[in-house]
């Protein structure tokens, strides 16, 4: 066995291993009744997430799925849910009974069977037109400069400046909502 | 790798669509369509593999997007369960026209 | 307004004063300018529109004047609705009005006398700049000089700068004085747009531009309805005309590919002859000018056209914009010489008319009527003239019926003018216009009566005077087309050209009888017998002031002598033969020619004394006539008068022509536009179905959409993902 195979197959392994670990995370996430534990289950999805990220040559989206969506996003969730305690029977109760159930399991795997056959079919490479295909090939060709982040940071703060700049007051007026919204309104009763 | 990753990616989307479907608590349903966001994030930067580093651009976004509307969106539950003592949504019907 | 003057080749014309010749119509257009801002400016102290102003009848203060209203109905009230305070701007105006007229009338006898000096074997065309460039249709904006808009604009300037003169006397106490000659002045450079035009588009703006100012001159004291609507009657009747003339000038695009005056008439005589294009494009035109000149169908519009002040009248409905008509055809003389069926149409049309409206005159009361079915005659006159080929004789009419016709409407003017006054004296509110209030005005206004002979002499076709010679040639023009001509080989619905021929010169002598008639009745009711006009007015009547009398004598004498333009040759001892005949030869000569088979016209001098004979004879037939049956003094003033009844009554109520169309026309079109349009169309198609419709499909559309807004975010989660499925299956199954 080649070094090489061997590199490969415990890349294979991982893979897989990552993969089966997130779906299993987020079947776990979704049949959770508690919210607590359901928010724990997808905490795991995301660093499976992250682990896979880095075995696609994305470790800079790792490390921001790991800081931003675990550290943070999940968080908050998390304090939210402590915060309305919702602990209590009425709120466990939320499924929608076994016809809900089976409807939804039906039209998810329609869903997946579709994305599927889209996958199969190279529905992607047709989608995308043949100069723009190219172009992104050489790009993806070209050695990589400026580390890891450099490919990731040039077209952000280049082609994509201004919906960079759209980002940050997107951002702005969400924090100015969330206050709006959090805010107990004392004087209003 | 390219085609498990994107089938991963469906798979867990589809996870995410019917904790949508068949959940009934806001907060839940919240997650679930960030299990869907991650899904989608996924395929981004599988992709990003073949056609170059511009989808984790995207990747960025989202993230951004994703914050943003948890803010808003647990802001939003809050204010909710504050008026009625509960995010269950079969009790909420503020959008009936 | 920048002319830049592209010369046409070294025309001879050129090197004259006649290259200056776009100045003729800028001139009455400054005048109208220069006029109108005074108008606008004067505007604001009185007006007709100011009540406060139109109704003072505080007595002594307007016991002075005399003024040239006359524009009531029968049985109208008279309300005085003018101040009597002269206009501020007058002056000024009196000035401006007939000035730019007489500079006119100076350039245009300076223009006829460089014309004389050259030869005039093609016309002069000068192009201004380019007007409508569009695909195929390239339109320049070109004067047109020739012979024939010459002799056109020398009667317009000419009579019309006497008329302006007229005017001065006449509206002097009018407080739309400026309002008037900006109006007048206005007409008079359409009028001269229209006869200059070098193409017929361009020819179409004057004859529309004249329509506006007649409309805008009928209803000149438009605070009264009668006259309002009078001018609009004008106007709509005018519409149904330039329809034929818009459609004429399509077909002319469509079949010969131009719209220059000069390219119609060299693309038309390659046309077959008497063809469907040729003759429906001819038949379109003719609509035009039955409605501009007043013919029948169309002529219901002259009469109540005498609403208008009456050097209005004189000028436009007399003298120049009603033989408008009559212009167009003999500039068309290419077209129509094609189309032999149109010609004796056109023929045919202008006996009837001229027999008709005859019959009309011989029992009018109001003297403005009289002489308006007296214009509506002539005209058809005129176009028995143009329309049998003879587009020199028709010219010709056209010529001294402007002469002597002038003269009459401004000889009733002063009559009115002066009735007016009178009554206005002393409060009375009778009818100034009406013949039975007036009678014996001899001894009081003996100028205006002996010019007023005058022209009723030649109007009867007296020998020597004017009307004589011109109604004369149309007659033996039209007897000399029955043998040998294109109009007698062809036919008329199955008639033979020359039957048509033979009935439309019978028409035209029982006109001419009936226009002896009822112009002698005219002047014995007026000027003879004992007057009828009141015991207290009678010490008020007196000779019009001489600025309305001068014009008078001038046109006076063109209306006795405007024959000599062109004597016959039977009477070649008295002058030289046929001047306007050669004059105009360049223009209408090769037309004519080719109704005439290619023959000079000749007839056997027996027959053509016999005709001349016969003409003579009705005549004086006619007058001898009515002054034998016609008893002056058994007349009663009109407020005695009793009802006429049986053939009386017909005539004197226009063979109930007005009620026939109302009933015809008007009361369908009003009533089916109110069942139909109104009812149906509007109130339930328009607001029912489309509009109250539409919202209430709207409220159904919203009120479906409603009912899947239930609220629970489960239920649109359920309808997006079936929304996404759906569409993620079309991209799959492609």
């Amino acid at each position: 066995m080649q070094p090489n195979q061997f590199h490969s197959l415990v890349y294979e392994f991982a893979f897989y291993f990552f993969g089966l670990t997130a779906i299993a995370s987020a079947i776990a996430f979704v049949t959770r009744k508690s919210p607590v534990a359901a928010a724990m289950w997808l905490v795991n999805v995301m660093f499976c997430l992250a682990g896979l990220y880095v075995m696609l040559d994305a470790q800079f989206i790792a490390t921001m799925q790991v800081l931003v969506y675990t550290g943070a996003i999940m968080v908050v969730f998390l304090f939210v849910i402590m915060l309305l305690n919702l602990g209590h029977p009425s709120d466990l109760a939320d499924a929608r009974g076994k016809w809900g159930y089976i409807m939804a399991l039906f039209v998810g795997l329609a869903l997946l069977a579709e994305v599927m056959v889209l996958n199969r079919s190279n529905a992607i490479e047709r989608l995308i037109p043949p100069d723009l295909a190219a172009k992104a090939a050489a790009a993806a060709a070209a050695p990589l400069a400026g580390g890891i982040i450099g490919p990731v940071a040039a077209p952000l703060f280049k082609e994509y400046l201004l919906a960079f700049e759209l980002t940050s007051v997107l951002l702005l007026a969400a924090i100015v909502g969330a206050v709006v919204l959090g805010k107990r309104r004392t004087n209003a009763r | 790798m390219l085609g498990e990753a994107l089938a991963l990616s469906a798979v867990l989307f589809t996870i995410g669509v019917i904790g949508v479907l068949t959940r009934r608590n806001a907060i839940i349903i919240f997650m679930c369509v960030e299990l869907m966001l991650n899904a989608v994030n996924l395929s981004f930067v599988a992709l990003s593999k073949v056609y170059g580093a511009t989808g984790q651009v995207f990747v960025v976004f989202t993230m951004t997007v994703a914050a943003a509307e948890a803010a808003v969106g647990l802001a939003i539950i809050i204010a909710i369960f504050r008026h009625q003592r509960s995010v269950n949504l079969q009790n909420i019907n503020l959008l009936k026209g | 307004m920048n002319p830049a003057l592209i010369p046409e080749g070294a025309h001879p014309l050129a090197a004259t004063i006649a290259r200056l010749v776009w100045l003729l119509p800028l001139l009455p257009l400054a005048g109208f300018l220069i006029n109108g801002t005074l108008a606008m400016l004067g505007a604001a102290k009185v007006g007709p529109a100011d009540p406060s102003a139109g109704h003072d009848h505080a007595g002594d203060a307007h016991g002075h004047d005399a003024h040239g209203h006359d524009a009531h109905g029968h049985d109208s009230a008279h309300d005085d609705h003018h101040v009597p305070v002269r206009h501020k701007f007058a002056p000024i105006v009196s000035l401006i009005g007939p000035g730019v007229l007489v500079a006119a009338f100076g350039l245009a006898v300076a223009c006829f006398f460089a014309m004389r000096g050259v030869s005039m074997e093609h016309p002069y065309i000068v192009t201004l700049y380019q007007w409508m460039p569009v695909g195929d249709l390239n339109l320049n904006a070109t004067m047109l000089l020739d012979p024939l808009s010459m002799v056109m604009v020398l009667v317009i300037t000419g009579v019309g700068m006497l008329i302006h003169v007229f005017s001065v006397g006449y509206m002097q106490d009018d407080p739309g004085y400026p309002r008037y000659f900006a109006y007048l002045n206005l007409f008079v450079f359409f009028m001269l747009m229209l006869v200059l035009g070098g193409s017929y588009p361009l020819l179409f703006v004057g004859w529309e531009g004249v329509g506006l100012c007649s409309y805008l001159l009928i209803g000149f004291w438009f605070s009264e309805k009668a006259n309002a609507d009078a001018g609009k009657k004008a106007f709509i009747v005018n519409r149904i005309g330039d329809f034929g003339f818009l459609v004429a000038m399509f077909l002319m695009f469509s079949n010969l590919g131009t719209l220059d005056i000069g390219g119609v008439a060299a693309k038309a005589v390659e046309l077959p002859m008497g063809g469907a294009v040729i003759t429906a494009i001819a038949l379109f035109l003719f609509l035009g000018c039955t409605g501009k000149s007043a013919q029948i169908p169309l002529y219901v519009w002259l009469p109540d056209a005498m609403a208008g002040p009456t050097p209005v009248s004189a000028l436009i409905h007399a003298a120049t914009m009603v033989t408008a008509g009559v212009y167009l055809v003999a500039r068309s003389s290419a077209i129509f010489s094609m189309a032999p069926v149109a010609q004796l149409t056109v023929a045919l049309v202008g006996g009837l008319t001229a027999f008709f409206a005859a019959t009309i005159g011989l029992k009018q009361w109001d003297i403005k009527k009289v002489l308006a079915y007296s214009t509506v005659s002539q005209l058809g006159y005129m176009f028995v003239g143009v329309g049998v080929g003879a587009y020199t004789a028709g010219v010709f009419h056209l010529v001294t019926h402007a002469f002597f016709k002038a003269l009459l409407f401004l000889g009733s003017g002063s009559v009115i003018f002066v009735m007016h006054a009178a009554y206005h004296h002393t409060h009375n509110h009778d009818d100034a216009q009406d013949m039975r209030n007036m009678g014996g005005l001899k001894q009081y206004m003996p100028v205006t009566f002996y010019l007023m002979w005058t022209a009723t002499l030649a109007i009867a076709g007296i020998p020597l005077f004017s009307g004589f010679f011109s109604k004369d040639e149309i007659l033996g023009s039209v007897f000399a087309r029955v043998s040998h001509s294109t109009l007698a080989e062809s036919s008329l619905l199955g008639i033979p050209g020359g039957t048509v021929l033979l009935v439309v010169y019978g028409l035209g002598l029982a006109s001419a009888l009936m226009t002896a008639i009822y112009m002698t009745r005219m002047m014995l009711y007026t000027f003879h017998g004992p007057n009828r006009t009141g015991e207290a007015e009678r010490a008020h009547l007196k000779e019009a002031p001489w600025i309305m009398t001068g014009p008078l004598v001038v046109l006076a004498v063109l209306a006795a002598f405007g024959g000599w333009l062109n004597v016959p040759e039977l009477l070649s001892a008295i002058g030289p033969v046929g001047s306007l005949e050669h004059w105009l030869e360049p223009v209408v000569g090769a037309a004519t020619l080719r109704t005439t088979l290619g023959a000079a016209p000749e007839m056997a001098h027996q027959t053509e004394l016999l005709l001349v004979g016969t003409a003579i004879a009705i005549a004086m037939a006619g007058i001898a006539f009515a002054v034998i049956r016609l008893k002056p003094a058994a007349l009663v003033p009109k407020k005695d008068y009793p009802a006429a009844e049986g053939i009386d009554r017909v005539l004197e109520n226009k063979y109930f022509v007005d009620e026939g169309y109302d009933a015809a026309f008007v009361r369908p079109t009003v009533g089916v536009s109110r069942a139909v349009l109104w009812k149906g169309v509007d109130a339930g198609i328009i607001d029912g179905l489309f509009v109250n419709g539409s919202a209430l499909l709207m409220r159904a559309f919203g009120w479906m959409g409603s009912q899947l807004q239930t609220g629970q975010l489960g239920t649109y989660a359920w309808v997006l993902l079936i929304g996404a499925i759906t569409i993620l299956g079309a991209f799959t199954l492609r």
